[in-house]
């Protein structure tokens, strides 16, 4: 593994030591500590991979190890972006271990290289990838902030304030975050899905193919698309609309990891340890 | 010389007995000259609240000034000073210093960090400065105090939490809203916990205030008071339809507002969140509401529990207070001590002669060709000139104990020479 691999898990995992800190001590300082220091880790991480991408040719999704550390990637990224206009400063606390936690299991992976190079470099295939882990990195952080919001909604209604009641924001701006969250990532979830279907066509001849991570890829889309709906029609929101973005995510990294281990199909490539 | 406070608060005083004694503005500026003519008091200042009378003193003699005060004040107030002399403190020294820093740090507040004190303060300070009867030593104390008592405000969660009950209730809405722009209010009733809420409500920039009344004329002029708008009790279920938050406080014996009432208007509202504060005892809101989602209930004794949390909370971070209070105590003695005579003029003589070696050092250096017995000559000179110079000043510092206040000058001296640094 290459040195600055290292240097990006520890600047990673500093941040996250900053924000649990945050937590408990709430000071405003402790917070913008951590927010630089993920932002010097997303640094070295995008240097990190552009390098990979000269040395190898190719878009570094062909093992598990890569695809992985690109999901962080795109979740460090998605977060900063989100950060600067949400000021969702407790947000950290879900992002910064989530992010750390990823590219510690991608370092204890080995870094095989694949044979489906190939395909790898085509526009198309780069588009999909990475929209679809921009939005899937979206959609992780609404889980986050419903998560969140299950807290505080829970300190409120129970009477029992507790330890987070002071540290969380009002339940409206973590119901506002996760919305946005929810549209940005479905929104490009979505994009990241017309460009793999052309892909498909071109490379297979056909839009659909009822591959395994396909279908569950149209639940998770249909999914997302209905709690949007109810919440623009009869405005599913709060509580429910937190639980929501917490299943969504789930059924997220069931089609993202799950359905690779369990079921077989042409994106087992791509997770292959 | 020393500083002397004394003063009754609501530990030592009963109300009727502060009421009494409390002093108006203009009794103020006129017993501050009474206490300046005594002999034996140098400054003086005196603050008056609802929870305490303080007379802050430095004197020449503290038993001939403490009594004449106690007098001045049973002359001012027609009380004999049998009356109060009981519930008086007398602090000095440290004691005198420590106290003026606990109050204005709202240590010793009856609800422990409630922030009006040290305006209180400051505003009996600026009495006290134009009518001339602060000097040195309470200028520089009373800006310690000021200082010290930010330094706990912001360094100590004293002041953070909401420890009445309609300061808690805004406090949980910011919590359920974020911000309560654009909110809409319904007032149900009236009362004073509730008006107040209101009151907390419009001035962090609420929307719409509705008011309903049983009785609409009562109603009418409430909402007159909060520029809302009147509603007739039985508009109450179709109000909810739009507002956001309630606050009920009817003599009501049933609920005024039902479960059902809220279940069927959700879907209506696009289920945005209803905030309920029901000061009301009987209860006016059924509190199976607080089940539906995005609803919130509050009563009178969950709004109480969370003061009493806060009030120990307050109680925790007072702690860290005193200690800051400690160290400022301190360190202003520091200060104080080095308005003594001997060690200011020690330390001017040091400076000087500092100066005058380092300037000898420097020159005898630069000129090579000097004998020894010029060297020794120009010394002696440089001995000489540092002590006539320094007679004069050293003679005026020790004689000072005639003079009116000796702490200008030291101060004075210090400042001139910088001795502090």
């Amino acid at each position: 593994m290459e040195p600055i691999f290292l240097v990006v898990i520890a600047f990673y995992l500093l941040s996250t030591i900053g924000y649990f800190i945050y937590l408990f001590l709430q000071k405003d300082y402790l917070q913008k500590t951590g927010f630089y220091l993920l932002a010097a880790g997303f640094l070295c991480h995008t240097v990190e991979l552009g390098y990979r991408l000269v040395q190898s040719g190719h878009f570094p999704v062909s093992n598990l190890h890569e695809t992985l550390s690109l999901a962080a990637w795109a979740i460090a990224g998605v977060f900063l972006l989100f950060q600067d206009r949400y000021r969702l400063k407790i947000l950290g606390i879900y992002a910064a271990p989530l992010i750390t936690i990823v590219m510690v299991i991608s370092a204890r992976l080995p870094n095989v290289p694949s044979e489906t190079q190939t395909i790898l470099k085509s526009v198309w295939l780069v588009v999909h990838v990475v929209a679809i882990f921009i939005g899937e990195a979206a959609l992780a952080l609404a889980c986050g902030a419903g998560l969140l919001y299950l807290l505080q909604e829970n300190a409120i209604k129970s009477k029992h304030r507790g330890f987070f009641f002071k540290r969380l924001p009002s339940l409206e701006l973590l119901d506002n975050t996760g919305y946005a969250c929810i549209v940005a990532g479905f929104a490009m979830m979505t994009f990241g899905l017309i460009t793999g279907l052309i892909y498909a066509k071109s490379i297979w001849g056909r839009f659909w193919s009822w591959d395994p991570k396909e279908v569950w890829s149209g639940i998770t889309w249909l999914l997302y698309a209905a709690l949007l709906h109810q919440r623009l029609t009869v405005g599913w929101r709060g509580r429910r609309a937190a639980i929501m973005a917490i299943i969504g995510f789930a059924v997220i990294l069931f089609t993202f990891l799950g359905v690779n281990f369990l079921l077989t199909g042409h994106h087992g490539e791509f997770t292959r340890m | 010389m020393d500083i002397v406070l004394l003063g009754l608060n609501h530990r030592t005083a009963p109300v009727a007995l502060r009421e009494c004694l409390a002093i108006s503005k203009d009794e103020t500026s006129v017993a501050l000259k009474a206490f300046q003519e005594l002999p034996s008091v140098r400054e003086v200042m005196l603050f008056s609240t609802c929870n305490r009378v303080e007379v802050l003193m430095v004197v020449q003699d503290k038993m001939n000034s403490v009594d004449a005060v106690k007098s001045f004040l049973s002359e001012l107030k027609q009380l004999p000073v049998s009356e109060f002399e009981k519930s008086l403190y007398i602090h000095e020294g440290n004691d005198a210093v420590r106290h003026v820093f606990r109050v204005a740090a709202s240590l010793d507040s009856m609800v422990v960090g409630e922030p009006q004190i040290l305006g209180q303060i400051k505003e009996a300070y600026h009495m006290a400065t134009t009518t001339k009867t602060s000097g040195v030593l309470l200028n520089k104390l009373l800006h310690r105090t000021f200082f010290v008592a930010k330094q706990v405000r912001t360094e100590t969660g004293i002041g953070d939490n909401a420890v009445s009950i309609s300061y808690a209730a805004v406090e949980l809405g910011r919590k359920i809203f974020g911000t309560f722009e654009e909110k809409k209010v319904l007032l149900i009733g009236a009362g004073e916990m509730a008006e107040l809420a209101v009151e907390h409500l419009i001035r962090n920039r609420a929307g719409d205030i509705l008011v309903a009344n049983r009785t609409f004329e009562t109603g009418v002029d409430l909402a007159m008071k909060f520029k809302g708008q009147a509603i007739r009790f039985d508009e109450i279920e179709d109000a909810l339809k739009q507002v956001d938050i309630i606050i009920s406080s009817t003599g009501s014996p049933d609920y005024v507002v039902t479960r059902n009432h809220v279940k069927g208007i959700a879907r209506r509202r696009h289920n945005r969140p209803l905030f309920f504060i029901d000061i009301a005892v009987p209860r006016d809101i059924d509190p199976e509401i607080n089940r539906l989602s995005n609803s919130y209930v509050y009563d009178i004794d969950d709004l109480q529990g969370i003061v009493d949390e806060n009030v120990e909370d307050r109680n925790k971070e007072a702690i860290k207070g005193e200690r800051i209070v400690d160290e400022a105590v301190i360190s202003f003695r520091h200060w104080y001590e080095s308005l003594e005579v001997i060690p200011t003029i020690v330390e001017l003589r040091k400076k000087v002669e500092e100066i005058a070696k380092g300037e000898l050092e420097k020159t005898l250096h630069a000129v090579k060709h000097l004998s020894s017995d010029d060297i020794k000559a120009i010394n002696r000179m440089t001995e000489a000139m540092v002590n006539k110079i320094l007679h004069d000043p050293t003679m005026l510092l020790k004689n000072s104990g005639q003079l009116q206040d000796k702490s200008v000058y030291l101060d004075v001296t210090r400042k001139l020479f910088k001795l502090d640094e």
